[in-house]
């Protein structure tokens, strides 16, 4: 029952994905070439999202624990660190290379074209790879922070 | 390559993309971060934590199939890259998002949605570095 029920948010997400145009890698570079053939549709995409989710997250986050587990599992982390800026910076440049983001290329993945199963096979190596990276170094650190 | 604008319809896929995030909350009280759902399948907590991510991207998977039951036709997936550049992009996507802690969905619309100031400085950092790489890539080198 409840693997169903995630089953169905899972193809309700990748229906809007579709949609909203996300899996199309053209569209979304086109949204960031400004100075080009810009498309501005994915503001839309980001729009009806984000508005979407803030509304609903007050809503169910006013909640004492979410209907079929014991509490929310949210991020705790709060510092804005060169991890994160760094990270974010080399998502970006792989995300303007291709036009594919994790969240577009999932659902994506669902048409079979050959283009996203290689990009989806280089991702999940990269996330491998940066993983391990991160247990390897994570011990004998102690990560700058900067708060802002 | 022009795409066509498509606001309304894009509005209705980002509103559909946004109860998928709250729902996803509501039931089993989790982000729907494409990062985070993904990496969570190669490590998970324990076997029920690896099912539902499991389950979860099999849904997205099925998504464009339910795009083509609507509309009589699966979504556009034009690639803009080369196999090389998909494979290099799509290591720099896998290895940014994991030091990053999410991407566009885990920051720029669960993380906003949240009014955290870390997803806000994560968004705004790969969006900047997004469209200098396509300027780049379009106007400089000229590709």
């Amino acid at each position: 029952m409840k693997l169903a029920i995630i089953y169905l948010i899972g193809v309700l997400f990748g229906l809007g994905i579709s949609l909203g145009g996300m899996a199309d890698p053209a569209k979304v570079v086109n949204f960031f070439d400004v100075a080009g053939s810009w498309d501005p549709s994915l503001a839309f995409v980001m729009a009806g999202a984000l508005g979407t989710t803030a509304v609903g997250y007050r809503v169910v986050l006013a909640r004492s624990a979410p209907l079929m587990e014991r509490q929310f599992v949210l991020p705790t982390s709060r510092s804005i660190d060169l991890r994160l800026l760094g990270g974010a910076t080399v998502f970006g440049i792989g995300w303007g290379l291709t036009g594919f983001c994790p969240g577009g290329a999932l659902p994506a993945l669902g048409t079979a074209e050959p283009a996203v199963v290689i990009f989806a096979g280089a991702m999940i190596a990269g996330i491998l790879i940066a993983k391990a990276i991160i247990a390897a170094t994570d011990h004998r650190s102690n990560r700058e922070t900067v708060r802002i | 390559m022009e795409t066509l604008f498509t606001p309304l319809q894009s509005l209705t896929g980002g509103v559909l993309i946004g109860c998928a995030a709250v729902l996803l909350m509501l039931t089993v009280g989790r982000i729907m971060g494409a990062t985070g759902i993904l990496a969570g399948v190669f490590t998970p907590a324990s076997a029920s934590d690896w099912s539902w991510r499991v389950v979860l991207i099999l849904g997205m998977m099925t998504g464009p199939w339910a795009y083509s039951a609507l509309t009589g036709a699966l979504p556009v997936v034009s690639s803009v890259a080369t196999p090389g550049v998909l494979i290099i992009g799509g290591l720099l996507v896998g290895v940014g998002v994991t030091f990053g802690s999410g991407c566009t969905s885990g920051h720029g619309v669960c993380g906003l949605a949240r009014l955290s100031r870390r997803s806000l400085a994560a968004t705004i950092t790969f969006m900047a570095s997004t469209t200098l790489t396509v300027f780049f890539v379009r106007h400089v080198i000229g590709a």
